[in-house]
């Protein structure tokens, strides 16, 4: 019996849960830093309040995964979207090398950008 | 000789998809990931304003009520909306749950992913707003 390594189940457990991820926590976190902050729905943190929650641990991790997840959610969402929405099957190795990729470099940018705060 | 019977295949336009509503609605929801890609894009720009001193952040503030980003956010959260609700009212079909031989009936499955999307978005709000 051989078994073929095939990426495609963890691309798909990365889209699923980044499905679950971005669906439970970014509509109240857009909500708050992109709606009700700029329309001064609410009077927006202070710097050093927002400062500090960033810097706990447990923040870093939960926007950590979050972004990660969120952009492999993407990548794989996006890939056949470009197949299928536009009939575009037959650059399949582009699409991939850019979708995935692309999920590959912001992951490595988020975890920079918060281990830098 | 013989020859291999060449399927007919309809050719199927770029913009097949405008063809029916429901076809548009599976687009648009296949759509949204493009707007979740641009929240993380969003929420970096933030965290980098944060951490970069108050200076930065009173910028990323105003730069973030500009008609522009606020227009671009508005769409970003109605797509993200639409995301969540497909989401989640996918679930009770795709997670079947089992206790011995009791099948958990989807409509519970359904309520305890909106419970805790609440509870999740309260937590946040505590957070953020104190």
């Amino acid at each position: 019996m051989t078994h073929r390594k095939s990426p495609e189940p963890l691309l798909w457990l990365l889209f699923s849960a980044g499905g679950m991820a971005a669906a439970l926590l970014i509509p109240v976190l857009l909500f708050l830093f992109a709606i009700a902050f700029p329309l001064g729905w609410f009077p927006a943190p202070d710097h050093t309040y927002l400062l500090s929650v960033l810097r706990h641990p447990v923040t870093k991790i939960v926007l950590f995964g979050l972004c990660v997840l969120s952009l492999f959610h993407w990548a794989h969402r996006f890939r056949y979207t470009l197949y299928d929405g536009l009939r575009l099957k037959q650059l399949s190795a582009v699409i991939i090398l850019g979708c995935y990729g692309g999920a590959v470099v912001g992951s490595v940018a988020t975890g920079y950008v918060l281990l830098r705060v | 000789m013989t020859t291999a019977p060449r399927l007919y295949r309809k050719p199927i336009s770029t913009f097949w998809w405008l063809r029916r509503r429901s076809y548009f609605v599976f687009v648009l929801r296949e759509l949204s990931s493009v707007f979740v890609a641009w929240f993380v894009v969003y929420l970096l720009f933030l965290v980098t304003a944060v951490s970069s001193g108050t200076a930065e952040y009173e910028r990323f503030l105003n730069w973030s009520a500009g008609p522009w980003v606020l227009a671009l956010n508005a769409i970003t959260l109605v797509f993200v909306l639409l995301h969540a609700v497909t989401w989640f009212n996918l679930a009770p079909r795709a997670i079947v749950v089992r206790v011995r031989s009791w099948r958990v009936p989807p409509v519970l499955i359904l309520a305890l992913h909106y419970l805790l999307w609440g509870l999740l978005s309260a937590i946040v709000l505590w957070v953020v707003l104190r």
